[in-house]
């Protein structure tokens, strides 16, 4: 771990003061990524600005919907009563994440800022064009079995890790950001970039900005919804595929469909076009069927990670069929609804 | 003189009871202290600088950004590595396998990836972090050579064998032509992921270097005595010079077997600098020294329509070093399971630009058994025979490879106690044929193996005045329960209270030990200890009858019992005497003596000594997701006499639940491009967590073993070996999916078979 | 407020206070030292263990304001103020009740053989006490899924569980 500043401001104003225009300054709230990538090097920051002091750490209601402050931990936001009952999506996700430890430690700001587990990134031993730009992608024809099959490029195939940006995805969730410039809010969507031929980048968040809050809109789905989550072991691993599922239903006929997947993408992946096949649809695996063709269309294999579409076409027909049931996958018992 | 257990005692009071382990204690209020935690004044910290390429040479490093860094004392590297010993033969440790063994800073030369290529000590931990981070090294890079297959048509015979390693049998019979002929063949190849021990405490030494010039050092060792020898010929010292200490070890399956590099790089640099330095691995680092090699297996089985073997072959090829042969047992074990004509075992290494392979929970026997016990199972289903029966139809009461019965074998008993506890009767064998909801359920068993082995081995104990006992020897406690058990042999020994015992272990200047390994430890120092008591007791017993007025006086040895922190005649309590009593009347301060175990030469001459277990193993699987629960385990052993049903069975949940892991989640990958595992991290290289394990049920079916006088066989190993095959198997009973390759992920089951 | 340990690269320490098994410690620190080294190597609390230094194994766990967490990925500075539990403080955490020498979970450790070598174990019992403190986990599945950041390579788990069992139920029936 290098030397660096520490500076501890209690308002935020003060905290995109400290950080200015310092290239190498870092916020740090629960720094569960941050420290893990600077005792590997990864991260070199001049200048840690401690945040965790700011007045970000409330859930409030919001037109209808729920604001998240950037410092509610994961562990609060996911055992929060409203929630559990208005957005369990969320909370399942959330608990699919991690650890009972780093989710009591890791902030709701800080979890959309987690870098990719590629091993590539971590390792400085090996060129990595995320982590240092130019160098070239060691995941390409490496070791890549739990790499990215959609929107990679050839520059990086990285996956984002998180288990609660895939639930936030499917959710609509909004970003608040404040930056020198103002205050300005940030569609999920378009939070989290794909790797193109700029990979070091991982989000669309400007220089100077900071994450004040996550706004939750209205809808949440309480009714028909899943998270479903396939990894190497059956708890505290990263995803290889994980689907969130939310769906509306009239009968048996779908009206409104949300679908994102973790695991196979630099951002969290959705597909409109599925969710608009989808809509209208009577809630059959044939139905489900046909949306997962139509996402994993464009899937691309790396030298170890084919099995990932297959794996992901079966996750999507059985997030499907269990957010359709109103059955959804429970976080502790490990038997797949 | 044939020594029974516990002849003085006449009564087993402890031993064979559940009692709590002795350092449970010190272990739950974080007392225990382990290698990296012993303080000094005048402590400095090492942390190493590792390399970033498998193969080729340091062109240049540049140290000078961090010895510029305030704190910072030195940065040894190859360039300026103070001279110890020049001769190889030196850094051959104890358990060292044929070869060079690798020397830390002695050359620009690399030969794995994440060699230490420099050490940078500094007066805090985060001092010497930090400026390790600025050492840059300019590599001369050679391709290297990781990939195992690539590498089959160099495989050779090692010319030098390792001692304690049997080589495979010569061929009996002619198993190609039988095979050929054979009614009912099976033939397939088995693999097994490259897998690392770690343990939860990474690899750390502390050396103390004391004001009179010797050297105290706290390594994460299996035994101490090969740090110690390791150390004394390394950097030419005297015996006396260095003090080894061990007393807690947080884990080692093997990798604490041999001295590793931060040992040999803390030792250097507190020579150099004449003061106290401890270096501790990062867990990456954990993956730059020792692992279970991946083996390349094939085996094929001919039998006839009963079931019976009429040709076994079993061939392996296993990975090593550049600058080592490191060998274990692969293939031998299917030679002693089972009775056939006609049986060809074949054994060959190749080299690999890696670390040297090493022992790790049952060496050999996990990957060998894993390869025969599967197989026994698709022979199972060719033959149309029940997979216990198949086992029944080719048991055997003697060593096929040896021609000499088993001392004792009480496999059978394992079998039907095994399948009773586990409702074996109620499976259809029928693949695909038991469901329950979504799920797939899949019964499988497997048999497990390991070899019963005792070490030459001493121990001390001393009585004092106060009826206190202290026993001990060199040995380590890795968490097995030898603290507890050699409390338990040596209190009932002499009759004493629990508490009035205190086992001293992991101290060179305690009585010699063999590093604790091979499940060996129980037989081999419990036996020790034994004769040291019963020697205390024969001394305490002269002395009391010499006592005026003694009530023991005109009686034989053979008719007293000690018991209470007493010596009594037996049946007629009133006549006894406390043992602190004897000692203060006698003016004698204590009583010390030491006792001898050595392996029994005519028990060896006429007889094979194996530990056997059966395990039976339900799996209920997602298919269609891949997804794979292990819901349910029993595991029958067969390990002689049980000293402690508490201890012991833990050691069998432990090999259970790193033989799931085996089966199903570790595998350290290589890429091979660059010869370097890059899932190094307990992130990203699977173990079992919580949520991966069930109910485990273990069973210790009777067995009267007579190797050694406690009667014991050992269960550090026996625990895990067979856990794979009866898992897979599950598998394919569940599924119908025959996967031949370890460890069982998602993507197997989804895209196999 | 804003704090500052002056300029980027010196070695700067910073004033801050811990209560750390009760005991109110004033310390000066450098940023950089997580809570994890700074017991260990400072304060030779060495029963918090480095297993890991990641966040990947739980032997770090300990308990900050009664709330789990991994030592080894916090910054000692950044606790200012907390209170801190590591195993050593466990048993007081009861004692001040007027208990035994141990915590409950560190008796129902011993008696239910939930450890082998050890080196886990002051996090697993860290980690047991924040699961109750949390009361989310009741059943033998939840507990085993609250429980999965605590690795254990003896693989004590079943025993780990049955300890943990048994004291939320001694805790049930008070």
């Amino acid at each position: 771990m290098n030397r660096f500043d520490y500076v501890r401001p209690s308002t935020v104003a003060e905290a995109v003061q400290a950080l200015g225009s310092d290239p190498a300054a870092r916020f740090i709230a629960g720094g569960t990524n941050l420290i893990d990538l600077m005792k590997y090097d990864v991260e070199r920051p001049g200048k840690l600005i401690d945040i965790t002091r700011l007045p970000l750490a409330e859930i409030e209601e919001r037109d209808g919907g729920l604001r998240i402050g950037a410092l509610v931990t994961n562990a609060t936001l996911a055992y929060d009563a409203r929630i559990r009952e208005r957005y369990p999506l969320l909370a399942d996700a959330i608990l699919a994440g991690a650890s009972a430890q780093l989710r009591n430690a890791a902030s709701t700001g800080g979890n959309l800022l987690q870098r990719t587990r590629c091993y590539y990134f971590y390792d400085t031993a090996t060129p990595c064009n995320k982590r240092e730009p130019g160098s070239g992608c060691s995941a390409i024809g490496g070791v890549n079995r739990i790499h990215a099959i959609l929107g990679t490029s050839g520059h990086c195939i990285a996956t984002h890790p998180s288990d609660m940006c895939v639930a936030l995805a499917a959710l609509e969730a909004v970003v608040q950001v404040s930056g020198p410039q103002g205050d300005r809010a940030i569609p999920f969507a378009e939070f989290h970039r794909l790797p193109g031929d700029e990979p070091s980048r991982d989000t669309n968040l400007a220089a100077g900005e900071i994450i004040v809050a996550i706004d939750l809109p209205a809808k949440g789905f309480a009714g028909h919804h899943t998270y479903l989550k396939l990894r190497d072991r059956l708890s505290y691993a990263f995803a290889l595929v994980s689907v969130a599922a939310a769906l509306e239903l009239d009968g048996q006929t779908i009206r409104t469909a949300r679908l994102a997947l973790g695991g196979v993408a630099h951002k969290p992946w959705r597909n409109t076009q599925a969710e608009a096949l989808l809509q209208g649809k009577p809630a059959t695996r044939e139905t489900f069927k046909a949306a997962a063709d139509l996402i994993l269309r464009e899937a691309k294999p790396q030298s170890t990670n084919g099995f990932k579409i297959e794996l992901a076409r079966r996750a999507i027909v059985r997030g499907l069929e269990q957010a359709a049931a109103g059955t959804p996958q429970s976080q502790s018992d490990k038997r797949i609804q | 003189m044939t020594v029974q257990f516990s002849p003085a005692a006449g009564r087993d009071r402890f031993v064979g009871s559940a009692i709590s382990r002795v350092d449970g204690p010190a272990k739950v209020t974080g007392l225990a202290k382990y290698a990296g935690e012993f303080a000094a004044p005048d402590l400095a910290y090492g942390v190493v600088v590792s390399s970033a390429v498998a193969k080729g040479s340091i062109r240049g490093i540049d140290a000078s950004a961090a010895e510029a860094v305030p704190g910072v004392i030195k940065v040894i590297t190859h360039e300026n590595r103070p001279a110890t010993s020049d001769k190889p033969e030196d850094y051959q440790d104890a358990v060292a396998p044929p070869g060079a063994p690798f020397q830390a800073l002695a050359t620009n030369r690399i030969v794995f990836s994440g060699q230490p290529v420099a050490l940078v000590v500094a007066e805090d931990f985060e001092t010497a972090r930090y400026a390790a981070s600025l050492v840059r090294v300019d590599y001369g890079v050679v391709a290297p050579r990781t990939e195992l297959s690539a590498q089959v048509p160099e495989a050779y015979d090692p010319p030098m064998k390792r001692a304690g390693i049997k080589p495979p049998p010569e061929p009996w019979g002619d198993a190609e032509t039988a095979f050929d002929a054979a009614e009912i063949r099976v033939n397939g190849q088995y693999r097994m992921a490259d897998e690392h021990h770690n343990p939860m405490e990474p690899h750390a030494s502390t050396v103390v270097v004391e004001k009179d010039g010797t050297y105290t050092v706290y390594d994460k060792i299996q035994g101490v005595s090969n740090t110690h020898d390791y150390i004394a010929s390394a950097f030419d010292l005297k015996p006396e010079q260095v003090r080894v200490l061990n007393p807690y070890l947080g884990g080692g399956f093997g990798s604490g077997l041999r001295p590793q590099y931060q040992l040999f790089l803390a030792m250097l640099a507190a020579r150099d600098l004449g003061r106290s330095v401890r270096v501790t691995l990062t867990r990456d680092q954990m993956w730059s020294f020792t692992y279970r090699s991946e083996a390349l297996q094939t085996v094929s089985l001919g039998a006839d329509r009963s079931g019976k073997l009429t040709a076994l072959k079993h061939d392996a090829v296993q990975g090593t070093s550049a600058y080592e042969d490191y060998q274990e047992v692969v293939v031998n074990w299917s030679g002693v399971l089972y009775d056939c004509d006609n049986v060809k075992l074949t054994y060959s290494l190749a080299k690999l630009d890696t670390p040297t392979p090493g022992d790790m929970r049952a060496p050999g026997a996990v990957t060998g058994v894993y390869a025969i016990e599967t197989a026994m199972d698709e022979l199972a289903y060719a033959t149309g025979q029940d997979p216990i029966q198949l086992r029944l139809t080719n048991y055997t009461e003697s060593d096929p490879t040896e021609e000499k019965p088993f001392g004792s074998k009480a496999l059978k008993a394992c079998f039907q106690e095994g399948a009773e506890r586990f409702g074996w009767s109620r499976r259809n064998p029928q693949p695909r044929s038991m469901r329950e909801g979504r799920e797939l359920v899949g019964w499988g068993m497997a048999t497990g193996i390991w070899e019963s082995m005792m070490m030459q081995s001493s121990a001390h104990a001393v009585l004092t005045a106060d009826g206190r006992l202290e026993v001990g020897n060199q040995t380590g406690d890795i968490g097995t329960g030898t603290y507890t058990i050699l409390t338990q042999i040596a209190a009932d020994t002499l009759g004493l209270p629990l508490d009035h015992v205190t086992t001293k272990l992991g101290d060179t200047n305690l009585a010699q030990a063999p590093v604790a390994g091979g499940s060996w430890t129980a037989a081999s120092s419990g036996t020790a200890v034994m004769k040291a008591c019963r020697d205390i007791a024969e001394q305490a017993f002269k002395l009391a009858r010499g006592m005026d007025n003694s009530p023991l006086a005109n009686v034989d040895f053979e008719r007293v019992v000690f018991t209470g922190g007493r010596i009594e005649v037996a049946g007629d309590p009133a006549k006894s005497v406390a043992l602190s009593e004897i000692l203060k009347a006698t003016g004698t301060e204590k009583l010390g003596a030491t006792g001898e175990a050595a392996p029994d030469k005519d028990f060896a001459k006429q007889y094979e000594a194996y530990t056997h277990s059966a395990i039976f193993v339900e799996v209920k699987i997602d298919e269609e997701l891949g997804v794979v629960r292990c819901t349910r385990v029993v595991s029958a052993i067969a390990a002689g006499k049980i000293l402690n049903p508490k201890t012991a069975r833990s050691q069998i949940l432990g090999g259970v639940v790193m033989g799931i892991g085996s089966a199903l989640h570790e595998e350290s990958m290589l890429d091979h491009r660059i010869g370097r595992f890059m899932n190094h991290n307990l992130g990203e290289y699977h173990v079992p967590v919580h949520a991966d394990i069930h109910d485990i049920d273990v069973i210790f079916v009777d067995e009267e073993d007579k190797a050694n006088p406690l009667g014991v066989k050992g269960l550090g190993e026996i625990g895990i070996v067979g856990v794979a095959a009866a898992i897979s198997n599950a598998v394919f009973h569940a599924t119908g999916k025959r996967i031949r390759h370890l460890p069982i992920t998602p993507d197997k089951i989804v895209t196999e078979g | 407020m804003l704090i500052d340990s002056g300029s980027p690269g010196a070695v700067g320490t910073i004033g801050i206070t811990l209560t750390i098994n009760g005991e109110r410690r004033e310390l000066q620190v450098a940023p950089w030292t997580t809570l994890l080294d700074l017991l260990r190597e400072r304060l030779d609390l060495t029963g918090t263990k480095k297993g890991c230094d990641h966040g990947q194994c739980g032997a770090c766990t300990v308990l900050v304001n009664g709330t789990r967490i991994n030592s080894c990925l916090t910054l000692a500075v950044m606790k200012d103020g907390a209170e801190i539990t590591t195993v050593e403080g466990l048993a007081g955490l009861t004692q001040r009740e007027g208990k035994n020498s141990l915590h409950p979970i560190q008796e129902a450790f011993v008696e239910h053989d939930a450890f082998q070598c050890g080196y886990c174990t002051p996090g697993q019992l860290c980690s047991s006490v924040g699961l109750m403190n949390e009361g989310y986990a009741k059943t033998r599945d939840e507990i085993r899924e609250a429980m999965s950041g605590n690795i254990c390579r003896c693989g004590a788990y079943t025993n780990i569980v049955d300890a943990i069992e048994e004291v939320m139920h001694q805790g049930d029936a008070r």
